[in-house]
């Protein structure tokens, strides 16, 4: 009974790193996007991304999940009402999940990827535009290979804290391995045990992750490594 | 819209609050002193108490504090043995289950800043120490705390941030914190918007405000560090 329960608790993984990468992916998106409003020459657009960061890191995960779960549809159905419209607005748990993760990251990725353009040092972006690179090829054979290396130690970070983070998208009510666990440890008064067989399989996670993100670091460090010797 | 509500709850709020920040300070001030030592043997020479230290931090970093809590909340219960001892009316509260997992957590985190901390001191400033002809313990009080949490501070801070928003967590064991309040307030009113609104703004004002004060602290206890690393 415990093997069947454990199975089906780690059979829920895929939802749980499906939610964590997609998330990855949106925050990655929001950081850069966010990351050049803040260094961009633009007022309107340094306003905006600080208040984005600001606000995202001043309020808890969980309270902006719930949030983003009930009060935004919420507001959003009053205004529906109010114009007189006939439907209501409702998320499902892994679109309000992998939102709510993906702009609370965004907001993390923001401070790695602005840190990591800053430390670009300036003379190559010059040395770019005097060979008259377009924007496009200036970003995608200059700035980024560049980006990937500096910015790789606070992804690594976010993405390992993110991970993690999936957790809360079991309160929702989206069935991540979270959320399997506690049915259970319900179902079974054996809490411990299957909370705990939880705790392996984000530890798993974790472990993997740093061997796996050491070895891409090892492959962007090559061009710095042949400086130093 | 019902702010009126929100305006009619507010003492709740205010209680939710002080819970907030109850849970918050007891949790950090507890494992601040459990870190300092917990630092040190992190750099021990000694590799049982280095690797000892280091697989602790793995695992509560390694894991979410979520499942951390539910294990301690609703795990220890899955044991007679603990059921039965003299400690369980103190271990099925959630209070102390609460600072308890936040506790263990918090200090996983602290003690690895601090750990980085010391290492970070030059070894000039140990080496006059011992010029001095201090004792190992006159060494760490004099020389080496203070100049470990100095340089653990700016992440000091963030990791202080991270423990106040992490108190939300409580609410999920029945706790009413800020957040706890709202779902509260939620459920008895029908109303979605209004309440986790206000829980928003008021986790904001505590965030600034303790960023603010941090702030202060820095330049007051860290500013002879601030030529070298500007």
């Amino acid at each position: 009974m415990v093997a069947d329960y454990a199975a089906a608790i780690l059979s829920a993984g895929s939802t749980t790193l499906l939610v964590a990468v997609l998330s990855l992916l949106v925050a990655t998106f929001l950081g850069l996007t966010a990351a050049f409003a803040k260094l961009s020459a633009s007022s309107g657009l340094r306003a905006v991304a600080g208040i984005y960061t600001f606000v995202v890191r001043g309020i808890p995960d969980l309270v902006i999940m719930l949030l983003v779960f009930y009060s935004l549809p919420a507001l959003l159905n009053q205004w529906i009402e109010m114009l007189g419209w006939d439907f209501r607005v409702e998320f499902s748990p892994t679109v309000a999940g992998i939102a709510t993760l993906g702009v609370i990251f965004g907001a993390y990725m923001t401070e790695t990827f602005k840190t990591a353009l800053q430390n670009i040092p300036r003379g190559q972006i010059e040395a770019a535009v005097a060979y008259g690179l377009t924007r496009r090829r200036m970003f995608i054979h200059i700035i980024l290979p560049q980006l990937v290396r500096l910015a790789l130690p606070g992804f690594t970070n976010n993405w390992l804290v993110l991970a993690k983070g999936t957790a809360l998208v079991s309160l929702i009510g989206l069935q991540d391995v979270m959320f399997r666990a506690k049915g259970a440890a319900e179902a079974t008064a054996m809490p411990f045990t299957f909370y705990l067989i939880a705790a392996g399989f984000y530890l798993a996670v974790t472990l993997v992750s740093m061997s796996l993100l050491c070895l891409v670091a090892r492959r962007f460090d090559v061009g710095t490594r042949k400086v130093l010797s | 819209m019902n702010w009126d509500v929100i305006v009619e709850n507010l003492p709740l709020y205010l209680e939710g609050a002080k819970l907030t920040l109850i849970l918050a300070f007891a949790s950090l001030g507890i494992s601040f002193f459990l870190a300092i030592p917990l630092a040190f043997l992190r750099n021990s020479e000694n590799a049982a108490f280095r690797y000892t230290v280091m697989a602790y931090t793995l695992v509560f970093r390694g894991t979410p504090l979520l499942v951390q809590l539910f294990l301690i909340y609703f795990g220890l219960a899955q044991f007679g043995l603990v059921r039965e001892s003299v400690l369980w009316p103190w271990l099925s509260s959630p209070m102390v289950c609460v600072i308890a997992a936040f506790v263990l957590n918090t200090t996983a985190y602290s003690t690895e800043i601090f750990a980085g901390g010391l290492r970070h001191i030059p070894v000039g400033e140990i080496e006059a120490a011992r010029a001095y002809g201090m004792s190992g313990l006159v060494q760490a009080r004099r020389i080496l705390i203070p100049a470990m949490l100095t340089r653990s501070l700016p992440l000091y801070g963030n990791e202080m941030i991270m423990m106040l928003h992490a108190t939300s967590l409580a609410s999920t064991v029945t706790l009413l914190e800020v957040t706890g309040v709202a779902r509260n307030i939620t459920l008895n009113y029908y109303i979605q918007f209004e309440p986790y609104v206000t829980a928003a703004a008021i986790y904001l004002v505590l965030t600034f405000a303790l960023v603010s004060a941090f702030q202060l602290v820095q330049r007051r206890w860290a500013g002879y560090l601030e030529s070298r690393i500007g």
